[in-house]
């Protein structure tokens, strides 16, 4: 057995090894760590004066990024059902990419919330037993026991079932927690959505349809980022990407498409015409306020984006088209992070709840730090791809007679 | 966002890679770590203090303002009376916008002049505009002389709600309503994660963009530990009904310096205080009714 672990944990080494491409990303993803990290001692040091948040709009571009990859994070599920559930034999090789790109987005989430806080040395204050966690009553101690178990969740399946493959053993046992990972994922983006919607000072939130909608908008970017990693990694490594692995997800893109446009149709219907006094945040996003129209541009590209996606989607010829297909997959996740983002925190504030508005644009410290952590995530997830790639692709497995380990993983 | 495409265009890999390494030495000459207090770092949560380190606590405090103002400090941590429960009354009739009830809390509470952070915002309504949005509303206006022909005030703050949103949403639970009905916040167990801010549905909580700046000659040296107290950077702050005076017998600053007396303060649980006097006799109204906040701040004309 420890034997068996040692060899296992040689595959890790894998990943000091590559050819110099390998190496110019990796280096190019620490600087734009290194710029983010710099960015965030400003922060650290001088405080939240270096952001652009203000008492008026006090959550800004770091929750906003939160936001969008909670969605990704949870997106992973749309592979593991077909893959585990159904044994769709195409996803199923490749569910891994999407389990990584899972515990990637949750460990992203995590930086940026960290980064969002006045006091982050005190975040254990949050923790049970040497904290004090206003469990069950805040959302966001709900957010953090979600978040941190399916990281935890998706960490031990990603593990165990590399482990058994490169065993060349069933995964069976852990079928249940697979299992318990779909509601899970669900789950994550139910409760961030909470986080917003519970909140009866905030009107632009307190819609009964946030959570669906932060679900379907979720399972269109997330997807469509999957697409393209897919593609990337078909480029640049042995792994066999099934095309037809691609068409299911694009076919589930253009259900999940259709029903985020039409969730947003039903929340611009009600809003406008009941044309109460909780108006104001729609008509901020898509047609300014008193003068104020920062959003207005981002909003309607967004929606532009977004809608031109739903029909590359839903026509299958176009679907079947890669080149369509990808610009389409950009195009959704541009949409989305500019819905999900900018388009749910900011007209939450805007105006204020004492009616003022204040423009929010996120400064460059903001910008600088958040771009540090996109690098840390894409870090994360080439490591982890690195180490996995040997095990999954069969060139690490238990018969591997000793000498010639060393010359395969470096492949 | 406009930004990424000209940054990537800008930098090159050499670049990238000086910046990576200011970022590195950055962070080791400013020294991160340093700037932890590591005694306040395992101080406890206020509620859970034993008679003991409070004393020792508030005897730091004391020490570390005194060193930082040069002036002697009193930090306070006076219980609440027993069979009180505060609540406020203001008469919008009589409120002329003069802010003094600004200035003069701003002065007894330590609030951070630069950045500016004040605790009450006086709204000011154009007689006739709608106003249920307050979008109409402004708290910037600045005219030589109050009251304005044609316009109406309203200072709002905290409105110390029995059903406090910001209570029920802060993770840590380092803001809590007391025995006699004021919503204090622990300034050294707030992580600063502003969703309080987010959940108060009256712009009452604030929040320290940097390190507070106070002149020493200003500073109110009578403290309280869950009110005017010198505050640090990162953490949530917010009225407190000058706790630090009201335990005590007095009124807030707010109310003393009013100067038509349209501010009235008292005991809501002594059927002979001013405050029931007001609920019975006058024509009240609270902020915000539909969100059942149940605030204790009454509004009336």
């Amino acid at each position: 057995m420890f034997h068996k672990i040692r060899n296992f944990l040689v595959a890790l080494m894998n990943i000091f090894h590559g050819s110099p491409l390998y190496y110019a990303w990796i280096f190019f993803l620490l600087a734009v760590m290194g710029i983010g990290l710099y960015a965030y001692s400003v922060q650290w040091n001088q405080g939240f004066i270096v952001t652009s948040i203000r008492d008026e709009v006090s959550w800004g571009f770091y929750i906003a990024n939160f936001t969008f990859l909670v969605g990704v994070a949870a997106a992973a599920v749309l592979l593991v059902v077909p893959a585990y559930i159904y044994h769709f034999g195409p996803i199923k090789e490749i569910v891994f990419l999407g389990e990584i790109m899972a515990i990637t987005a949750i460990c992203m989430c995590i930086m940026f919330v960290t980064a969002d806080l006045g006091r982050p040395e005190r975040i254990l204050h949050m923790a049970p037993l040497i904290g004090t966690p206003n469990f069950p009553s805040s959302l966001l101690v709900w957010d953090v026991v979600v978040l941190n178990g399916y990281l935890f969740i998706n960490a031990i399946i990603f593990l165990y079932v590399l482990y058994k493959i490169y065993e060349g053993k069933s995964y069976a046992p852990i079928m249940p927690l697979i299992i318990l990972s779909i509601p899970w994922a669900v789950s994550i983006h139910t409760v961030t959505a909470f986080l917003y919607n519970g909140l009866p000072a905030r009107p632009f939130w307190n819609a009964g349809i946030l959570a669906p909608r932060f679900l379907a908008s979720a399972f269109c970017s997330g997807p469509a980022i999957i697409i393209l990693v897919f593609q990337i990694v078909g480029k640049f490594t042995r792994i066999n990407i099934d095309i037809m692995a691609i068409r299911k997800v694009a076919e589930l893109i253009a259900y999940t498409m259709a029903l985020n446009i039409f969730l947003l149709g039903c929340e611009v219907f009600k809003e406008f015409y009941s044309n109460s006094v909780h108006l104001a945040p729609l008509k901020y996003m898509y047609f300014g306020l008193h003068g104020h129209h920062g959003l207005v541009p981002l909003m309607w590209t967004s929606l532009a984006l977004n809608l031109t996606a739903l029909v590359i989607f839903v026509v299958p010829a176009t679907r079947r088209n890669i080149a369509l297909l990808n610009i389409g997959c950009v195009l959704i996740i541009v949409g989305v992070y500019i819905e999900k983002g900018f388009g749910l925190v900011i007209p939450g504030f805007t105006p204020s709840t004492l009616g003022e508005i204040y423009e929010y644009w996120p400064s460059g410290i903001e910008l600088g730090v958040s771009v540090g952590i996109w690098a840390t995530g894409a870090l994360i997830y080439t490591l982890l791809l690195k180490f996995t790639l040997p095990v999954y692709s069969g060139e690490t497995h238990i018969e591997e007679p000793e000498e010639n380990r060393e010359r395969v993983v470096t492949a | 966002m406009k930004n990424k495409p000209d940054n990537k265009k800008q930098m090159n890999r050499r670049g990238f890679m000086k910046a990576a390494t200011a970022g590195m030495a950055g962070l080791a000459t400013q020294g991160c770590v340093n700037n932890i207090n590591w005694d306040r770092f395992f101080q406890s949560h206020f509620k859970e203090m034993d008679k003991e380190e409070l004393k020792s606590t508030l005897a730091k405090l004391e020490k570390e303002y005194s060193a930082k103002y040069g002036r002697e400090f009193v930090v306070k941590a006076t219980a609440p009376m027993e069979g009180t429960l505060f609540g406020y009354g203001l008469d919008l009739s009589r409120c002329i916008g003069c802010r003094r009830c600004v200035y003069a809390c701003v002065g007894e509470n330590n609030q951070s002049r630069d950045p500016q952070i004040h605790w009450i915002s006086v709204m000011r309504t154009k007689m006739g505009d709608k106003w249920a949005d307050l979008e109409n509303s402004t708290r910037y206006y600045d005219p030589a002389l109050v009251p304005e022909e044609g316009y109406f005030y309203m200072p709002i703050g905290c409105q110390m709600c029995e059903q406090s949103a910001c209570v029920k949403v802060c993770p840590t639970g380092a803001t809590w309503k007391e025995p006699d009905g004021i919503v204090v916040v622990d300034y050294d167990w707030c992580i600063g994660c502003r969703y309080c801010m987010a959940a108060c549905p009256y712009g009452a909580r604030h929040f320290n963009l940097a390190e507070p700046d106070i002149p020493k000659d200003e500073i109110n040296t009578n403290t309280h530990y869950l009110g005017n107290r010198p505050r640090p950077k990162g953490v949530v702050e917010k009225c407190t009904f000058c706790i630090q005076r009201t335990r005590e017998g007095k009124y807030p600053a707010c109310a003393e310096i009013c100067p038509v007396g349209a501010r009235k303060f008292g005991n809501l649980l002594d059927p002979e205080s001013e405050m029931r006097y007001l609920l019975e006799h006058k024509r009240v109204f609270r902020l915000k009714e539909d969100l059942n906040t149940q605030p204790k701040f009454y509004y009336f004309f």
